[in-house]
């Protein structure tokens, strides 16, 4: 059970940080940006480079 | 929480049908089938959780590798914070249950598995395949977008770009036929070796190449959801990891996509569904 409760730590950490980079990320223009690019055919994509 | 039950009611046929309305949930927008044209929302800023082309017509969500790579090829001008935290958050909370539950090309390559020819059995070499994903992730998701400044798997690499978008915009948009040239001949040969492959070998793409898959294989052992092991009923017979298609060891490795084929197997009804950080923990 003490493996768990490790894990248990590192869980909540990462569930911290990765909360915490996508509120950052929206309020750096992350979710506009990721929006830009999926607004427009992509050329690499799609096979013509 | 444990759902063990679950072998006859929620199993292989409510698994196909999660699939199914996820890949339709993805791309709801089916006017664009019809145009040639992609969806233009507001909401494609928000990253589908399984691998789905962005420049597919349908797409109504972004796919969350094309968004990383992407966000690394202008990692210079500024880092692609909110890409790596959707990973990031995906990963923690499921792990590669998406990969069995939420992703379309996943559930496309079972369905050509399902094609009855010769098959594949798992071995030491597809073990030893099954790190080639990690390969193409550093190689073609991390490097080459930050050193040549080109999405590597998307370009290179990725078939789902290929099946989702490229065959259906150049039926429907005749602007695009005449830039086609070798790059999209590559992709199409790729395309159609991992469709052939998957024909003999359970989940191919998934197993040996995908990336995205590879990052989540990361989180299996910590995922909050997922497919887990009731330690106090397991005999240790490691039925479930013989029987299973894929290349685990145990339940929940790295290898798991959590598709819940070894829950009925399972002669003492341990392993099931459940919450991690609770009554359960990992075999």
């Amino acid at each position: 059970m003490k493996k768990n409760g490790v894990r248990a730590v590192v869980f909540g950490i990462l569930l911290a940080l990765a909360t915490g980079l996508v509120v950052y990320g929206i309020a750096d223009g992350g979710f506009r940006d990721v929006k830009n690019k999926a607004i427009r055919i992509c050329n690499e994509c799609i096979g013509i480079g | 929480m444990f759902i063990s039950g679950i072998k006859d009611r929620f199993g292989r046929f409510a698994r196909r049908y999660t699939q199914l309305i996820a890949a339709v949930l993805y791309n709801l927008n089916i006017k664009g089938f019809f145009t040639g044209k992609i969806y233009q929302g507001d909401i494609k800023g928000l990253c589908a959780p399984g691998l789905n082309c962005y420049s597919c017509p349908g797409a109504v969500l972004s796919c969350p590798l094309g968004s990383l790579q992407s966000g690394l090829v202008s990692a210079g001008l500024k880092f692609p914070f909110y890409a790596v935290g959707t990973l990031l958050l995906f990963g923690l909370l499921l792990g590669r249950f998406i990969c069995g539950f939420l992703c379309p090309f996943g559930f496309l390559q079972e369905l050509i598995y399902k094609i009855p020819v010769p098959k594949l059995k798992k071995g030491k070499v597809t073990r030893i395949l099954s790190y080639l994903k990690y390969v193409i992730l550093v190689a073609f998701v991390i490097v080459i977008p930050l050193v040549k400044l080109a999405p590597g798997f998307c370009k290179y690499i990725c078939p789902v770009g290929t099946f989702e978008g490229g065959i259906p915009l150049t039926i429907k948009n005749e602007a695009l036929r005449p830039l086609l040239g070798f790059l999209f001949s590559w992709k199409m040969f790729i395309l159609a070796l991992v469709l052939l492959l998957c024909m003999f070998c359970f989940r191919a793409f998934c197993r040996f190449v995908c990336p995205l898959g590879a990052i989540y294989s990361l989180f299996n052992p910590i995922s909050f959801f997922g497919v887990r092991v009731n330690m106090n009923k397991c005999i240790g017979c490691n039925k479930c990891a013989r029987d299973c298609k894929l290349d685990v060891r145990k339940v929940c490795d790295r290898e798991c996509v959590q598709c819940g084929e070894c829950i009925g197997k399972c002669p003492t009804s341990a392993i099931g569904y459940g919450i991690r950080y609770k009554d359960f923990r990992r075999m």
